[in-house]
């Protein structure tokens, strides 16, 4: 339906995308005991990390092999033995991801294959997992670099398997970067609900959920176990959530035989029921549990209350692939209407299916004039679509990355029965918070003589 | 790296106004004042960070960065640097270069168009043009486009060559400063100078800092001429060279550009701070002698003193209600350099006990002076590993915890109350009105209600004393109606396969670590 349109331009005016090594660090926080290191120059870290900061208000583990412009030229190898040594001495990580960056990748190294090469020679370093996702910063955002992450780790960890335990209840929730991590919570609350052990890869839900542990340490601070990442390929199943997850899903398949199915969303009723459905075959249930069926009857009447809202209703969003058609499928098929689509990356298939005439492969400049010229009447993106929201006086509800002017972003929760209906309300009250007062000029009547006014007495003294 | 470059690098390391370099051997000092940075364990900026927290500040210029996302994409709009007026500065403009422009060549060509686009669109005073890492590493040649574009357009577009990869953030400001001194200082002539005329250097206005000394200076008749950055506007820096004293505030970052505004237009300069009490009075008592020394009536002198004494005294009865407050409180200080010292006489008067102050970046007369307030060097430390702090602070080694971002966390996971006092914060503390804010600030962190709720006890960390009233859980799953049982560490029991075995009763749920709710 949607067509992808580039502008025609050199000039980005306020970037909508994240980088994709900052996907990729993401997803290894979703590691338990992990630290992402990022091969590059120290600077791309430390603004990764603030941006990471400012977004979960926690404190996050991120690395550098501190390259400079002598050992960019020459080669990082050496750097990338002795981060990996350093952080070992230092915070004794289980798991280190590491991302390449526009630096490295202009170079141009083999990073695999000498990384191959540590590992081998250095026995020592046996019992921490080591994991390398390629990651320049000049080709995709945000989801690409969690996408290739995910590749990775499931590419270096899941081993060849043909067995399958018909006991184990076990299924794969492969999880995709729009996910927040109330978000993966909810996903797991529902597959539990019929029975089932979820297997959460990766798992920002346990590390970045916020929360205060009783130590501190200089890795993540939960997320899915190194241990148990291998068991990916004995679960019956894997729920891909995102269309970024479908090539981990299928590498699973290609490994372990386990079928897989990707959801493309899971936010608005059928995509939902769609997952449900899902469920009800794998545990076998007919008759799923009252309270998944409960929620769903609270979603249908949040919509019948919601509908007044959202339908007409002119939506700009700006937002990654996934998150840009979850959720502007789900206001659409509650008679919304998407004037404005912004995205940040074209490696998506998912962006055709957009309900919009055009999807503009841009920035949040592309996202402000769109949004003006159609007549947005609210705007959905990550925080740094504050500045349109004050200079086109329409709201916005923030989504996506980076939300840093608002405590809690890691709890909002769009997906599943009871997060959907979260929406609903959300969109339903953003747009009854505009206060308008009609008057009858609007109309084009005439407003009341002033002859009939009534003038206060001024107190005598 | 271009030669131009290297040698300007190799210019500002060789800075003879700073202390520190003047006492280094001619190797030493060619290596420069940045230690060499050890992978895995690494932290701050790179050099186009440093560039640009100095130039941003700079508030109707398009700040454009040639680059790929990274340097932009993860960093525009993360600062509080107030403005009075335009709001260009906080615009991230960036040439988002392709695989393509970097394999093509097409880098030039793009900024070339950027420019174009970025006057067009919004005809800003100037373009200041940032380089970064990869078109460096190509060899995209950044000066020339500038060069072609200020030809071709009229607006001025101003280089600023601190690619990240060759250094640190200071590094980065001492480019920054070599920047406006090559392309913006000295362009534009102002209409009329006063013997008034100051630069200040160093102070971003993060949250309106120097709008808390500023009416100081309209109260004495100061004219802040070129201001570097804070608040300031594309023509205030371009006419700085005509101002009569320089004040470097807090910083040996930019000691490059005062000296060479010395240099080059006569122009002295002193260090000063704003931060803290004593440290104000002396900043406006050197500045008016300075400037009475440049010409300026005698009588500033003395109403200056009047200033001071006014202004102290009031502080210090907005002050003195805070005392009942915070005293007695230990504060752990852990900033660095000249902060390390310029608060504590402040805090020690109100009766906090600074139980500990860092002295990283602190220069030997820093140092000397914490030795001096303090009484003697016990209560210094270089730098703390997150892991002990955090230590330090649960076993409440101290009260409240004064720092940058970095170890906010540390302080509140320990639940440890916190007071931001670096750059990033949200409130300004300058001058004297801001040592009110910070006091309060203090007080307000270590006398919420909230702390000690939060440390008290979980439920079950006391043991039950009441004894059951419920018999125990039997049957099926409260939540779902499934039947619980057969013995397996999933919480619910599949109808398939059927079991051969009755299920025997559960006596308890068993959950997972990962639990929320439900069984
Ligand atoms: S280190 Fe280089 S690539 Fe990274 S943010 Fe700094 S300038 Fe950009």
């Amino acid at each position: 339906m949607a067509k992808l349109v580039h502008p025609k331009r050199a000039l980005s005016t306020n970037p909508l995308k994240s980088s994709a090594p900052l996907g990729a660090a993401l997803a290894y926080l979703g590691i338990e005991r992990s630290v992402p290191l990022f091969h590059g120059s120290q600077g791309c870290t430390a603004f990764a990390m603030v941006h990471l900061v400012r977004h979960f208000k926690e404190a996050v583990p991120l690395q550098t092999t501190a390259m400079n412009e002598v050992s960019t030229i020459l080669g990082g190898a050496d750097q990338i033995e002795e981060a990996i040594e350093n952080l070992r001495k230092k915070s004794n990580p289980a798991f280190i991801g590491i991302a390449s960056t526009a630096l490295t990748e202009t170079r141009g190294e083999d990073v695999p294959g000498e990384l191959k090469e540590i590992v081998s020679r250095r026995t020592d370093f046996a019992d921490t997992q080591i994991v390398y996702a390629s990651t320049p910063d000049f080709d995709g955002g945000l989801q690409d670099g969690w996408a290739k992450a995910v590749e990775a780790i499931i590419d270096a960890m899941v081993p060849p398997s043909t067995e399958r335990d018909p006991e184990l209840r076990q299924v794969t929730l492969l999880c995709g970067s729009h996910l927040t991590p109330a978000e993966i919570e909810e996903l797991v609350r529902m597959v539990r609900a019929f029975g089932l052990e979820p297997l959460v890869l990766p798992d920002i839900s346990t590390s970045l959920d916020g929360h205060v542990s009783d130590d501190w340490s200089g890795t993540s601070q939960g997320g899915t176990p190194v241990a148990r990442i291998p068991d990916v390929a004995r679960s019956a199943f894997t729920l891909a959530i995102g269309e970024q997850m479908r090539k981990a899903a299928k590498l699973i398949e290609d490994r372990a035989m386990v079928p897989y199915r990707v959801f493309q969303s899971v936010t608005g009723l059928k995509p939902v029921d769609a997952f449900v459905r899902t469920l009800m075959g794998l545990s076998g249930m007919q008759d799923p549990p009252p309270s998944i069926k409960r929620d769903r009857s609270r979603l249908i009447d949040a919509a019948l209350d919601a509908h007044f809202h959202t339908g007409g209703l002119k939506v700009a969003i700006g937002a990654d692939p996934d998150l840009l058609f979850s959720l502007s499928n789900a206001l659409t098929s509650m008679g919304a209407e998407i004037v404005t689509a912004v995205t940040t990356t074209q490696h998506s298939p998912v962006i055709e299916r957009v309900a919009a005439d055009e999807v503009i492969l841009g920035d949040l400049g592309d996202f402000e004039r769109s949004a003006k010229e159609n007549g947005a009447q609210i705007l959905l993106t990550h925080s740094h679509g504050r500045h349109a929201e004050h200079r086109l006086h329409v709201p916005l509800v923030r989504v996506g990355f980076p939300v840093f002017d608002r405590i809690g972003a890691q709890d909002a929760c769009r997906v599943g029965y009871r997060g959907s209906r979260a929406f609903l309300y959300e969109i339903a009250n953003t747009v009854q918070s505009i206060h308008h007062r009609a008057r009858p000029e609007e109309f084009g009547a005439a407003p009341i003589a002033e002859e009939f006014e009534h003038v206060p007495h001024v107190a005598s003294c | 790296m271009s030669d131009a470059l290297k040698s300007k690098i190799q210019d500002v390391f060789n800075e003879p106004g700073c202390g520190t370099n003047a006492e280094k051997s001619e190797r030493q000092r060619k290596k420069g004042c940045a230690k060499p940075l050890t992978p895995g364990a690494a932290a701050g900026g790179c050099a186009f960070d440093g560039a640009k927290i100095a130039l941003q500040p700079i508030v109707d210029v398009a700040h454009l960065v040639h680059a790929p996302l990274a340097c932009e994409g993860n960093g525009w709009d993360n600062r509080g640097a107030a403005s009075s007026g335009s709001e260009l500065y906080r615009t991230g403009f960036t040439t988002d270069l392709s695989e393509l422009d970097i394999v093509m060549g097409y880098g030039e060509k793009k900024l070339f168009r950027a420019i174009k686009e970025v006057i067009e669109a919004h005809n800003p005073p100037a373009v200041f043009v940032y380089s970064t890492c990869v078109p460096s590493l190509i060899g995209d040649d950044i000066n020339a486009v500038c060069k072609a574009a200020t030809q071709k357009f009229g607006t001025p577009c101003v280089p600023v060559n601190a690619p990240g990869y060759v250094g640190s953030k200071n590094l980065g400001n001492k480019l920054a400063g070599e920047a406006l001194l090559d392309g913006v200082i000295g362009s534009i002539e102002p209409e009329e100078c006063t013997p008034y005329d100051v630069n200040i250097i160093g102070d971003y206005n993060l949250s309106g800092e120097l709008w808390q000394v500023k009416p100081l200076f309209d109260k004495l008749g100061i004219r802040v001429l070129g201001s570097i950055t804070g608040d300031a506007r594309y023509r205030q820096v371009a006419m700085a060279h005509r101002a009569k004293v320089t004040m470097l505030v807090c910083s040996k970052a930019l000691i490059n550009l005062a000296r060479k505004l010395d240099e080059r237009y006569g122009i002295p300069y002193f260090e000063g701070s704003f931060y803290g009490i004593s440290d104000t009075s002396q900043a406006l008592r050197t500045m008016c002698a300075m400037l009475v020394e440049q010409g300026a009536e005698a009588d500033l002198l003395d109403r200056c003193e009047q200033v001071i004494a006014e202004e102290e005294t009031r502080v210090w009865k907005q002050l003195d209600a805070y005392r009942p407050r915070v005293a007695g409180k230990r504060v752990l200080l852990y900033t660095g350099g000249h902060k390390s010292w310029s608060v504590v006489s402040a805090l020690q008067e109100l009766g906090m006990e600074v139980i500990g102050t860092s002295v990283r970046k602190a220069t030997d007369d820093d140092k000397g002076r914490v030795v001096k307030i303090m009484g003697d060097d016990k209560h210094m430390f270089e730098n703390m590993a997150p892991k002990d702090m955090y230590r330090m602070l649960k076993d409440a080694g101290a009260d409240v915890l004064m720092s940058g971002g970095r170890s906010q966390f540390v302080a509140l996971k320990a639940k440890m109350p916190w007071v931001d006092v670096n750059q990033e914060k949200h409130e300004a503390y300058a001058g004297y009105m801001g040592m009110v804010d910070m006091v309060r600030a203090i007080d307000r962190a270590v006398n919420n209600p909230m702390w000690s709720e939060l440390r008290e006890p979980a439920p079950w960390e006391t043991p039950l004393t009441e004894t059951r009233v419920l018999p125990a859980i039997t049957g099926s799953c409260p939540v779902t109606g499934v039947p619980a049982g057969v013995g397996r560490p999933v919480s619910l029991v599949p109808p398939m396969p059927p079991a051969s075995s009755a299920p025997a009763p559960v006596t308890a749920f068993v959950s997972s670590a990962t639990d929320f709710e439900d069984c």
